[in-house]
């Protein structure tokens, strides 16, 4: 026992954590509680060192805010969200709500969130595709195919984002030739300069029966899953799923567009004197940043691919094959799901950074969150303090809504597992 | 013998040798040619492959101007890449706005670093812990003297004139060693009991981990001179090291943590049993196995720490990618179309050798420290 509280004596680290659960089962006994001095009793230490850190803290916040508020008064600066009313006056390049200079500094932080998450969405989409591909291809039993594969992945993720971004920007669109001389690519689009000009749908009224066509077919693809899952567990007999869906979700909406005579009309861009008319024009900086996120992010997707597919161990596939089971069938049934649930988890981790990421838009001038509410709105206003805060408010709140999926979605899946 | 109808009564033909199961052929057949999709694949990427390197041959080296060409070289409309521009501006990625005169510091400064962190990194280098000490404590002040200088007849350098390459390596060096112990205590202190100091880790983790580098350097570079006394002023190195310091670090610690949580249980009740205190067990028992457990996460954390130091322009440091994209952009003597990829080339280059090295000494410390945790 001497022993044990000698020894105690070391754990004079703030975090006496692990120590604590076992050295109260030692001491606890009525007989040693007399000798050992208070100190040594790790819950009376526990208590001290965390009333001492929270004072510590306490005194650095109050110690901070107070020299913030020293600093402010000097410099005849004022506090509060009340600037979220007044008028912006500034101009913002490319938005999806509606923007006038006349619009207030609320708005200005929603086309900032709007733009982050239009370029996060397409960039996962976009990334999710190429990076499962790579990461496939990566353990092609190919040569030429996994070798590139594998120069891709070590080349991309090896060079900072910002400079795949300024390569972009700079290097590429930026040396498109002028309005003027545009090349033309399929679709009737146009590069240049200033972006890409896409031809821009102009559905009539009468589409919207394509789109509830479309409603149908989603949810008559979600009955036949249920159906089919149920067929399969009380019959046995199996049912091409896949191919029923495709064939349903393209069928419906087409025979609803033909049958109702919707008419579609695409604006086309048409080249006028200094510039497009019509269509919709992607500016570079949008271009620019999709590209690099896409590129980057699907590398590190293409690591996480692989890693989960290697997880599942070769026992998995011979079990399989010694079944009977065909190729696609191994695949679907048995490698795939428990790939995915290796996968799964780092790649939300992964379209978590591509959002956080989404950020450095910033420094080639795409209007996301950062470059409109930390840039320009905090110059304009001079409220750094609220600025950032909100910026970072927003990120967090992305953060936190991912990882309350992630959980919902870990419990989901052990309940499968044994 | 019987006659069993089921027993063999003579041997089997041989069958005949497989035609190809080494060399160069058989290797084609079952590599490229495996199965029909496979040849279609190989096609493709043999297509791929012409496509995509000889223009990218000629690019970097086939119609590029070397080293002694001149601009008008570099204007042609058939030329490559521009390496006479970087040759030329090579002293402004590296040095930043450093006096020329004053070079020479930076030069031994790097050449002192290599002399003692390359030691550190092969394992039969004696000296271990005297090589640390002397860089971890005696290389930062020599280093700091001698850059900034003011004292010993030195001239006076301040940070504002460091730039290039010079700050992409102080900042990550800086970084890298300030924020591995930063987030080993954060990891400790998430998994302690005492729900204080719990929450106090877990709070600025989660927090830190959540919001880009760029918004925390903003703040590093706005609000961090509000924070201060009235009449404090910090230098902007300083901000962007307290940035990527405590930006790393929360990353640092959650890799650690992985590695804790990967110790079994009775290894934290061995030590306590062998009568060792908190700090010792950590230290004696518990942290040389974690660490070891989650090399390849600590590496992944330098690696991003070191591209990383690419987004300290917010707070106006002109590292390595901003010293090019400053000259891509105002050095009108080297203006032609290829320059600005050049220069940006020059620093993807720069960038993947340094990342690259990193993954592989990564794979290789692995692989030494692999005292049979792998089934």
């Amino acid at each position: 026992m001497l022993v044990a509280v000698k020894g105690d004596a070391w754990n004079s680290s703030v975090f006496g954590g692990l120590g604590t659960n076992h050295m109260t089962a030692l001491d606890s006994g009525p007989s040693t509680a007399p000798k050992t001095f208070f100190f040594n009793d790790p819950v009376i230490r526990g208590i001290v060192c965390q009333i001492v850190v929270a004072i510590i803290l306490v005194s650095f916040i109050v110690w901070i805010i107070g020299n913030t508020a020293a600093n402010l008064t000097a410099q005849n600066k004022t506090t509060g969200f009340d600037f979220l009313w007044k008028t912006a006056g500034f101009d913002i390049s490319f938005t999806l709500l509606p923007w006038t200079r006349a619009s207030i500094y609320w708005q200005a932080f929603l086309v900032g969130i709007t733009n982050t998450l239009l370029v996060a969405f397409i960039g996962i989409v976009a990334a999710t595709v190429l990076g499962f591909t790579i990461g496939i291809a990566r353990l092609s039993s190919n040569f030429i195919v996994s070798s590139l594969a594998t120069i891709y992945v070590e080349t991309i993720r090896n060079i900072p984002l910002l400079l795949q971004l300024f390569f972009w920007y700079f290097a590429v669109l930026n040396t498109m030739p002028a309005v003027r001389e545009s090349y033309e690519l399929p679709l009737d689009s146009f590069i240049n300069q200033r972006g890409i000009f896409v031809p821009k749908p102009m559905p009539d009224p009468q589409f919207a029966f394509v789109w509830i066509a479309l409603l149908v077919a989603i949810a008559a693809v979600f009955g036949l899953r249920y159906w089919v899952i149920r067929r399969l567990e009380t019959t046995g007999k199996r049912f091409p799923v896949f191919l029923t869906s495709v064939v349903v979700l393209v069928l419906l909406p087409a025979i609803v567009w033909l049958v109702s005579g919707a008419d579609l009309a695409f604006e086309i861009p048409v080249l006028e004197r200094f510039s497009f008319k019509g269509g919709v024009q992607l500016p570079p900086e949008f271009l620019a940043l999709l590209f690099g996120l896409t590129i980057y992010t699907a590398s590190f997707i293409a690591e996480t691919v692989r890693g989960g597919i290697q997880a599942v161990s070769h026992g998995q596939t011979e079990a399989a094959q010694s079944l009977g089971l065909k190729e696609g069938d191994r695949l679907q049934l048995v490698i795939v799901p428990q790939a995915m649930r290796v996968i799964v988890p780092p790649l939300t981790s992964q379209y978590l950074n591509l959002t956080k990421n989404s950020s450095l838009g910033a420094a080639i001038g795409y209007p996301e969150l950062v470059n409109v509410f930390s840039g320009t709105a905090l110059n304009q206003t001079g409220r750094a303090i609220e600025c950032i805060a909100l910026t970072m408010l927003v990120y967090l709140t992305f953060s936190l809504l991912t990882s309350a999926i992630m959980n919902w979605y870990n419990a989901r899946v052990s309940l499968v597992e044994r | 013998m019987t006659n069993i109808g089921f027993v063999r009564s003579e041997l089997i033909p041989a069958k005949p040798a497989p035609n190809r199961i080494s060399g160069p052929m058989a290797w084609v057949q079952k590599n490229l040619f495996a199965t029909p999709m496979d040849a279609v694949l190989t096609v493709f990427g043999m297509l791929f492959l012409l496509w995509i390197v000889p223009p990218l041959f000629n690019f970097v080296i086939g119609q590029a101007v070397g080293p002694s060409g001149t601009v008008e070289e570099c204007r042609a409309v058939d030329a490559g890449a521009c390496w006479a521009y970087i040759y030329n501006e090579m002293k402004f990625f590296i040095y930043g706005f450093f006096d020329i005169a004053e070079q020479w510091r930076p030069n031994i400064v790097f050449a002192l670093g290599a002399l003692l962190f390359v030691p550190l990194l092969i394992p039969k280098v004696p000296f271990k812990r005297v090589n640390a000490i002397l860089f971890l404590l005696v290389y930062p002040a020599v280093s700091y003297i001698l850059l900034a200088g003011g004292v010993f007849g030195l001239l006076e350098m301040p940070t504002q004139k460091w730039g290039g390459l010079l700050i992409t390596l102080i900042i990550s060096v800086v970084g890298i060693t300030l924020s591995f112990p930063l987030g080993i205590v954060l990891a400790l202190g998430r998994q302690s009991t005492l729900p204080v100091i719990k929450t106090l880790c877990v709070a600025f983790i989660e927090l830190i981990r959540a919001v880009p580098l760029i918004t925390i350097l903003f703040m590093a570079s706005i609000m961090l001179p509000l924070f201060m006394p009235q009449g404090t002023t910090m230098d902007k190195l300083l901000r962007a090291l307290v940035g990527v310091t405590l930006f790393t670090s929360a990353y640092m610690a959650e890799v650690v943590r992985g590695g804790l949580q990967a110790i079994p249980r009775g290894q934290y009740e061995a030590g306590a049993s062998l009568g060792l205190g908190y700090s010792q067990r950590m230290y004696f028992i518990i942290l040389p196995q974690a660490l070891k457990h989650v090399i390849p996460g600590i590496v992944n954390n330098f690696i991003s720490l070191f591209k990383d130091t690419s987004l300290v322009y917010i707070v106006g440091m002109k590292d390595l990618l901003e010293a090019v994209k400053t000259k891509n952009d105002s050095a009108l003597e080297w203006q032609s179309s290829n320059t600005a990829t050049t220069g940006y080339l020059f620093a993807a280059m720069v960038f993947w050798i340094f990342c690259f090295s990193m993954s592989r000494y990564s794979i290789f410390m692995e692989r030494r420290l692999n005292t049979g945790h792998k089934r």
